[in-house]
């Protein structure tokens, strides 16, 4: 039975996740790059909106949610979106166009390979950046989105909880962030070079545009317009302000000064963490959520990082795949059945099996992830190369991979 | 005929250009530039991460003089520009070999004034 709320709220929220790939993610990237990358990177985080939006219709959706196969992938039954129409889809939505549940889901396959961009920021050949996303799409994302939310999928038959996508989108791409800034290698000069942000009024422009879009992503996974909803909408923004607030205190009292690029950071963390828990957890449990996200991943980004010495230029990994792996582990501690009947009791509300499922998902999905990306960088590297030559590289990639400047030294 | 040129605090710019036009000096040059003097610049932190040899930000004046304005001028700067405070900047003065007017052709100490 078709709800004409239900349907609204779910239409909205899709339109509120597209926004996080581009205008959020662009902007948040692109000024965090010099500014002979900018229009490079936002052009990755628009083209990604562009490929994937096609790849889900043709075959994305179907992998993804489609008759389940072994436990592991959706059949190729839906491709095309074969049988995929106006009549709710039970197992997913009943009260929405199974076409909108479709529609929403594809904003999610959109935006998680996006996230990846920003570990190898500033040195990939656009050409290799064009294949390795949809391989990565139909390789990694497709399969584990099958795995946690399609019907028949391994993970959600053992009951592992994942509201809004924080192991699908967050741990799968963060993880696969970290073994590209690793294959990639560092950027030219990284460490010995001063490579400030270009332009973080964009960077904070980007945050809050992702900020405002996340209540798309969260709230909107309640696939309904609903108590659910408000509950996650609640959480969603907790958390975000709990982090940022936590990330900026460590600031003050570790370097000195408070940033705004940390307050952003923060909130970004907030929201990833806050990911699979909100729907599942009570406002003071988010407020929770955001101080140890925040903790964590100031230390993934500002001090392990720093030690180890790798080029996650934007932190993809330190922020999505730390602060994603922490809001799973988390949601396995703090959910509520009080707040979600449909979910369950974490550790501290006596229930101590949800931690292991949720840990055994991360699990999963990291390994799964790193392996494959591992193998698509190889493959894509021996036919065509990942980076581009050094001279390009210092020329900038707006010019050498685009043709184009973002910022003209005259009028 | 000399060059004078003066790196000076960009927030003390107003003082400078008024003194000057007191002084009844009018032409000069004006442009944002970056520099450091021996104390390195500043420490700037980005998520956690310090990059050192930031740039300050100052104002670079350029007056093109007779000798007979050299001191008038000099003195014009740094009467305005002097805080007291490490950062005030400095003034180079060098020789000028020649200047033309573009509109009128005229050469020398004639094209200057």
């Amino acid at each position: 039975m078709i709800n004409s709320g239900d349907t609204a709220w779910v239409l909205m929220s899709s339109a509120l996740v597209m926004m996080m790939t581009a205008p959020g993610l662009a902007f948040f990237y692109g000024g965090l790059v010099r500014r002979k990358n900018v229009l490079s990177t936002m052009m990755q985080s628009f083209f990604v909106l562009c490929l994937i939006s096609i790849q889900w219709i043709l075959w994305g959706y179907s992998l993804s949610f489609g008759p389940d196969t072994g436990h592991v992938i959706g059949s190729l039954a839906w491709c095309g979106l074969k049988g995929v129409g106006m009549a709710p889809n039970p197992d997913y939505a009943p009260t929405i166009p199974h076409l909108l549940f479709m529609a929403y889901q594809m904003m999610f396959a959109v935006i998680t390979p996006g996230l990846i961009t920003g570990a190898f920021a500033e040195r990939m050949k656009f050409s290799a950046y064009v294949i390795f996303t949809l391989a990565w799409a139909t390789f990694v994302y497709d399969p584990i989105c099958h795995w946690v939310w399609g019907t028949g999928g391994w993970l959600r038959s053992m009951g592992a909880l994942d509201f809004a996508g924080g192991t699908v989108v967050h741990v799968s791409s963060g993880i696969s962030a970290l073994v590209c800034a690793l294959i990639l290698g560092n950027r030219r000069g990284y460490g010995r070079e001063p490579m400030p942000p270009h332009n973080l009024p964009l960077t904070i422009l980007g945050a809050a545009l992702l900020w405002f879009g996340w209540f798309g992503f969260n709230a909107g996974s309640a696939l309904g317009a609903n108590e659910l909803a408000v509950s996650a909408f609640i959480a969603t923004n907790t958390a975000a302000a709990a982090a940022a607030l936590t990330w900026m205190y460590i600031e003050w009292k570790m370097v000195g000064k408070p940033t705004i690029l940390g307050g952003a950071t923060g909130a970004v963390a907030g929201l990833v963490a806050v990911t699979p828990a909100a729907g599942f957890v009570s406002p003071i449990s988010a407020i929770l959520i955001g101080v140890v996200v925040g903790l964590v991943c100031y230390t993934a980004v500002a001090v392990v990082k720093l030690k180890l010495a790798y080029d996650d230029s934007l932190d993809a990994f330190g922020v999505h795949g730390v602060g994603g792996i922490t809001g799973a582990l988390l949601t396995g501690l703090l959910a509520q059945k009080i707040i979600n009947p449909a979910g369950n009791n974490g550790l501290i509300f006596g229930n101590s099996s949800l931690l292991g499922v949720q840990a055994l998902g991360v699990l999963a999905a990291a390994a799964y992830s790193i392996a494959v990306t591992f193998i698509l960088l190889k493959v894509i590297n021996a036919f065509m190369g990942l980076r581009v030559p050094d001279e390009e590289e210092v020329a900038g990639l707006d010019i050498t991979q685009h043709e184009e400047s973002a910022y003209t030294l005259l009028d | 005929m000399k060059l004078i040129i003066a790196i000076i605090q960009p927030h003390i710019l107003e003082d400078v250009l008024k003194s000057l036009d007191e002084k009844e000096i009018y032409l000069r040059t004006v442009s944002n530039v970056l520099g450091c003097g021996r104390q390195k610049g500043r420490t700037e932190v980005y998520r956690g991460r310090k990059e050192t040899g930031g740039m300050l930000k100052k104002v670079r004046l350029e007056i093109a003089v007779n000798d007979d304005f050299v001191r008038r001028t000099v003195s014009a700067i740094i009467n305005s520009a002097k805080t007291g405070n490490i950062g005030d900047g400095k003034i180079f003065v060098v020789n000028l070999e020649e200047c033309f007017r573009i509109r009128t052709g005229e050469t020398g100490p004639m094209a200057i004034g």
